[in-house]
């Protein structure tokens, strides 16, 4: 029995480790900004989530207590994940994206981004690239 | 009565179990500080979220999640395949546009959260009438079969326990 969680943690350990790295190694190869995005939103999250699950069955099996820090975790890194993207991705769509590189929303409204302001004006961001 | 001191009970609940959690060990004193805490939070924050968020199916929202968290594990095969594999030559990233029929802000989240952690699609924008989202795909040849990918297995479950 022990020696079968100790393989299955250490397996799982692995996994995790693996997916870490091609999530790391996916930021060097991808070539833009928002191709990098993905990388650290997907791969990363297989890799943390194998060693949370290996933990939680290390504690449960040989420390005889059943843990909830990593549900915790699993918990906050799935609600903060898709914020930081979003937010990244808007600041980028801000300083390097022009409103016609962009297919445009259903129904004739603007993106977000492209809001203006009630008199016309677009809400300017410092170091935004004029579109 | 009962609602002005509970703005948000779901909140209250969630709130109760994160606190005993963090201190991972089920005990009367922290089901009752954490209760105290569930109670003091939605009230401070009532101001700032005015509705309450109705999950009309809550036995589909867990399914729901179950699916999402069965997707996380084959995006994350899906992005890994195409970093290790895919020369960068024929990598087609593509801004798409998704239309949505979702109304109340919680299922927007929901469905852009979920676009985020799904397969090698990022959303980053929403129109400023709330009816589109804009979703960065990693790798898409046939950007309409991804848009139609995500209003069948998403925001169709999403508008049943939401709305």
């Amino acid at each position: 029995m022990e020696l079968a969680a100790e393989i299955l943690i250490a397996a799982l350990m692995v996994i995790s480790g693996v997916f870490g790295l091609i999530g790391s190694f996916g930021l060097l190869k991808l070539p833009d900004l928002m191709t990098r995005l993905h990388a650290p939103t997907k791969a990363t999250t297989l890799g943390v989530g194998g060693v949370l699950i290996a933990s939680m069955i290390h504690f449960a099996i040989f420390a005889d207590h059943i843990s909830f820090h990593e549900l915790l975790i699993t918990l906050f890194l799935l609600l903060t994940a898709p914020i930081t993207a979003h937010f990244i991705a808007k600041s980028h769509i801000h300083r390097e994206v022009r409103a016609d590189e962009l297919p445009p929303p259903a129904g004739g409204a603007a993106w977000g981004c492209f809001e203006r302001t009630g008199d016309g004006r677009r809400i300017e961001v410092p170091g935004e690239r004029q579109g | 009565m009962l609602r002005r001191l509970f703005p948000h009970p779901y909140l209250t609940v969630v709130l109760t179990a994160v606190w005993v959690m963090l201190m991972n060990e089920v005990s009367l004193g922290y089901i009752v500080f954490g209760f105290l805490l569930g109670t003091i939070v939605p009230l401070l924050t009532a101001a700032y979220w005015p509705d309450r968020p109705t999950i009309r199916r809550p036995v589909r929202f867990g399914l729901y999640i179950l699916l999402v968290l069965w997707d996380i594990v084959m995006a994350n095969i899906t992005v890994a395949r195409i970093i290790l594999f895919l020369p960068r030559s024929q990598l087609r990233p593509a801004w798409i546009t998704v239309p949505t029929v979702l109304r109340t802000p919680e299922a927007i989240t929901m469905l852009a959260g979920t676009i985020t952690m799904t397969p090698g699609t990022v959303t980053s924008d929403i129109a400023t009438d709330g009816r589109s989202l804009l979703v960065h795909c990693l790798h898409a040849p046939d950007p309409d079969a991804v848009r139609d990918g995500i209003k069948n297995r998403y925001e169709r479950r999403l508008k049943e326990i939401f709305e």
